[in-house]
């Protein structure tokens, strides 16, 4: 027997790390050398990383959960009501975005979203009565995640407000998120006036019921083919979400004509809401990837990222191989552009849980795919194209579904392996809006912004002790 | 004068390029001396060593890189900073329209050209996960990295001996599959002896030898220093011999090692008796690689040569010690097994008394720096400083060519052999390179010759002869 035949019967295709001159003397010879880029890893991992390569347990259970992640066909089948599909959800429990938070620790826009959606479910007088109540512990809070949702930004969820249901077709898992209000004045940027309460309850007595009438009409809507269609058409499936809302009006177009048990005026008035929000497919497309990140879930020995989200005090991520376990570090301040007269002065730390689309290879990992919005979020074409290419470093896997025209149809990076990035130091790359950081603000910017490196090596350590 | 030692914190570049990096400090207007260098003991030592005022430096570890300058103005540390950019800034993305970044792991890399194979030179610490991934994905590995603990050795080389992959290393100098030469490897003819060696030098040696008698090398796999040792049982020694004794190109199998286990040594020896193929078993310890090539060249039926030698014309030298500055460690140990006889007790470490025969080559004196085979500096002040050491009477020192190797060693040492000459002491280099070898193997013997030295390509004679000499000298 001879497994080296091959070894020894032609000449080797050499690939190096370390020393250039190693490389350099392999071509001088004449074969072409590919060379790794080499750095130390993030300094305190090489225990952890040694533990996690020292067999393939790793290597195994990433495939099996990246597999999960991938097979997932998430389509929009219903939009309830968030009190009928959420267990244990009383009228006093408040969902909100990223990891666990307490009213002392929450930010300016978190705090606006909780009086917003106090005021709106009628639990209190006014905003200080909203805020002395939430103070004094009279609301639950609780992170969406732990519930089979997401929402974005403060991603403040409660009992009233219209859920999206989105289930696997292959009838696996469900996942759920709150209905997207538009930009602006809007609860999950913070704000709670008059015009945000308003839109909230318009969204639960009519826009709601309109689409679960259509869905009931039409039947499910297969969202990964928009998404996959919509990244060929200039979206990211974070900031922007132009075509795959416009994608969505079309599947929909035909039921609300037909009559979806509505008024004319109320069809129309459903119609106009969805033109008028580019962002309203956002919820849909990160609903979509909760049911992959939840599917690609709790595979022993994973570091496949199942959730990045952040509260506007803390970026927390969850891997696969350890559980329900969060790994938390200060949100990061947002590197952006600003509307009108703002200034970063004026923003918020990182919140929201639409870094569920990074999770799944949408947003800032298909920013490729979206050179319309480089200029949005502070960069260049080409820049765009580097950053979408420096993700494959850290990703398992090219999407078999998502596909970036630039990159001749090359699949978006997916799968967010936290080994390679504390390997390699690459971060995540996130496109995200920006809040303002005083309560009831609203929307003041939008940009890039970086997953901590901290969360990853938490993540790493724990994953690394539960092998051992 | 300006002198100034600049700590930039969590800096890493690799020991060849920092060198190179130094270099280009050196050649600035107005700089009159600059190490770049990661801070380790070592690198700390030599900063205070020139001259540099070290009590500011202070918290800083082998992660941090350590700018240290002496400078006639600030123009020329200005001048200095800008050449440290430029030698330190990242060679140019392959263009391609897209610019795509370097990939930075093994694994990535190889995505790129389908490697088959991964040459690891990461610092010892950090080389059990590149080499892991590498033979995750199907890849034979080389680690020439040195200092990776040996239980992660055996980890590797277990995962490779199942899954049918060779893992080279770790502290693996010099494999050739095919002619072409990784790590450091000498240009050789094609021919039909193959090698598997567990020193590089060793293999290097030999290849040497073998080619200045004509003959050409097919394969020659290393497996790493510690291979033979007992804990690792020579596993992919093991694993290479089977292969080469299969292999329809291989007429002739040599094992080369540096002094083995002995247990080890007798399974290996077990093992080479089954083989098809002929084996010529060369333990250091026991034989010389000139024997060993002696006996190759007996199985094959041709004359054992004279090996080429350029010989200093006659002149005195001074009474002494001999001084062996090696940066071989099978060179060295095989100069000391044929010098002993001669010498008596010789010490290998530089507080000894007496006739030394040093290794800086090995960790003690790489910490943060390149290997003495590209990077001479360690050793260039240690001969320079032999020619002031009224105990030294005969220097004896390796020069290795050959890919990989420093372009062009002769010339950084010629001028201070001829100082140590000059000063009255005998210095006698063994060789050790192929004609073929990019730096000229001839041309660098001349140069040396030249500038006083002699010059052999038996690395077993030049240790008899500087032997001969110390002995001859003090007793005459």
């Amino acid at each position: 027997m001879s497994d080296l035949k091959q070894l020894l019967d032609t000449e080797p295709v050499v690939v190096t790390a370390g020393t250039d001159m190693l490389a350099t003397s392999i071509e001088e010879q004449g074969p072409a050398v590919e060379r790794a880029d080499w750095r130390p890893p993030h300094e305190g991992t090489e225990p952890a990383l040694n533990v996690l390569f020292s067999d393939d347990r790793m290597r195994d259970a990433n495939e099996i959960a990246i597999g999960r992640m991938l097979a997932v066909r998430p389509q929009l089948v219903d939009v309830k009501v968030a009190r009928d599909v959420f267990g244990g959800m009383t009228d006093r429990t408040f969902l909100h975005a990223g990891p666990p938070l307490e009213w002392e620790r929450a930010s300016g826009p978190m705090r606006g979203a909780i009086i917003g959606a106090m005021l709106y479910e009628g639990l209190a007088d006014d905003p200080d009565d909203a805020a002395t109540k939430a103070a004094r512990g009279d609301i639950e809070l609780s992170p969406c995640h732990h519930h089979g949702a997401v929402g974005p930004m403060a991603g403040v969820t409660s009992p009233s407000m219209p859920v999206a249901m989105v289930t696997d077709a292959a009838g696996n898992g469900v996942a759920y998120s709150t209905l997207n209000e538009g930009l602006g004045k809007v609860l999950r940027y913070g704000a709670y006036g008059p015009e945000a309460i308003d839109r909230l309850h318009w969204m639960d007595e009519v826009l709601g019921p309109v689409l679960s009438a259509v869905l009931e009409n039409r039947g499910p809507i297969d969202l990964q083919s928009l998404i996959a269609q919509a990244l060929q058409m200039g979206d990211d499936g974070h900031n922007r979400n132009r075509a795959v809302t416009s994608l969505f009006l079309r599947e929909i177009a035909g039921s609300l004509i037909d009559g979806a048990d509505a008024p004319l005026d109320q069809r129309r008035a459903v119609f106009d809401f969805i033109d008028g929000n580019d962002h309203f497919m956002l919820n849909l497309v990160m609903a979509s990837g909760k049911l992959g990140s939840d599917a690609a879930a709790g595979v022993p020995a994973s570091s496949l990222v199942t959730v990045m989200a952040r509260n506007g005090t803390d970026f927390g991520i969850r891997l696969s191989g350890t559980g329900d376990e969060w790994f938390i570090a200060p949100a990061p301040p947002v590197d952006g552009l600003y509307l009108g007269s703002f200034t970063e002065e004026d923003a918020s730390p990182d919140i929201g849980d639409s870094t569920i689309t990074e999770t799944v290879g949408l947003g800032g990992l298909a920013m490729a795919a979206a050179p319309a919005i480089v200029g949005f979020v502070g960069g260049t074409a080409a820049g765009a194209v580097r950053r979408t290419l420096a993700m494959y470093e850290i990703t398992m896997a090219e999407h078999p579904m998502y596909q970036i025209p630039m990159l001749e149809f090359r699949g978006t990076p997916v799968g967010i392996d936290a080994a390679r990035v504390v390997r390699t130091e690459v971060l995540p790359q996130i496109n995200t809006g920006v809040a303002g950081k005083v309560p009831g603000t609203g929307m003041v910017g939008a940009g890039l912004v970086e997953a901590p490196i901290e969360c990853f090596v938490q993540g790493i350590n724990a994953l690394a002790a539960t092998l051992q | 004068m300006i002198s100034r030692v600049e700590i930039h914190p969590g800096r890493y570049h690799d020991s060849v390029r920092l060198m190179q990096a130094s270099k280009a400090l050196q050649g600035v207007e107005g700089v009159t001396d600059a190490l770049v260098a990661m801070a380790t003991e070592l690198n700390l030592s030599l900063l205070a060593d020139m001259g540099f005022d070290m009590d500011t430096v202070t918290g800083v570890g082998p992660n941090d890189l350590l700018l240290a300058i002496h400078a006639e103005s600030e123009e020329a540390v200005a001048a200095a900073h800008r050449a440290l950019e430029e030698a330190l800034t990242p060679r140019v993305a392959r263009s391609g329209g897209l610019d795509a970044p370097d990939a930075k792991t093994i694994g990535t890399a190889a995505k790129i050209n389908g490697a088959d194979v991964a040459l690891l030179s990461v610092p010892g610490e950090h080389a059990f996960v590149e080499a892991m991934e590498a033979l995750q994905d199907g890849m034979h590995v080389m680690i020439f990295s040195d200092n990776v603990p040996i239980s992660q050795e055996i980890t590797l080389k277990k995962y490779g001996l199942e899954h049918g992959l060779l893992v080279m290393g770790p502290d693996c100098g010099t494999t050739i599959v095919g002619g072409l030469g990784l790590g450091f490897a000498n240009a050789v003819q094609p021919g039909s002896v193959s090698m598997v060696g567990a020193s590089g030098t060793g293999i290097q040696e030999m290849c040497a030898l073998l080619d200045d008698a004509g003959v050409g090398v097919r394969h020659a796999l290393g497996t790493g220093s510690h291979d033979l040792s007992e804990e690792v049982g020579a596993s992919s020694t093991l694993q290479a011999l089977e292969a080469l004794d299969a292999d329809p190109g291989t007429e002739l199998i040599v094992i080369i090692s540096k002094p083995p286990a002995a247990p080890v040594a007798e399974k290996v020896r077990r093992v080479a008796a089954e083989c098809a193929t002929p084996v010529v078993i060369t333990f250091m310890g026991e034989t010389t690689l000139e024997e060993g090539a002696g006996e190759v060249l007996d199985a094959l039926g041709l004359p054992r040569p004279l090996y080429g030698s350029w010989e200093a014309a006659d002149r005195d030298h001074r009474p002494g010690s001999v001084r062996g500055l090696f940066s071989g460690g099978t060179l060295r140990s095989e100069a000391r097994h044929v010098a002993a006889p001669l010498l008596g007790e010789i010490g290998t470490r530089e507080e000894d008394n007496g006739h030394t025969f040093i290794d800086y080559g090995d960790d003690e004196y790489t910490q943060g720096r390149a290997h003495p085979m590209i990077d001479q500096t360690v050793r260039v002040e240690r001969l320079a400083a032999a020619g002031q050491d009224e105990s030294v009477g005969v220097v004896l020192m390796d020069v290795v060519l050959g890919y990989g190797a420093n372009a062009n060693p002769a010339a950084e040492l010629a001028p201070i052999v001829e100082r140590v000459v000059g000063a009255g002491v005998a210095v006698v280099v063994s060789l050790c390179g192929t004609r073929g070898d990019p730096q000229g193997r001839d041309a660098q013997a001349r140069m040396l010759n030249e500038a006083g030295a002699s010059v052999y390509l038996s690395n077993a004679v030049a240790a008899i002869e500087a032997a001969r000499l110390a002995t001859t000298r003090t007793s005459s």
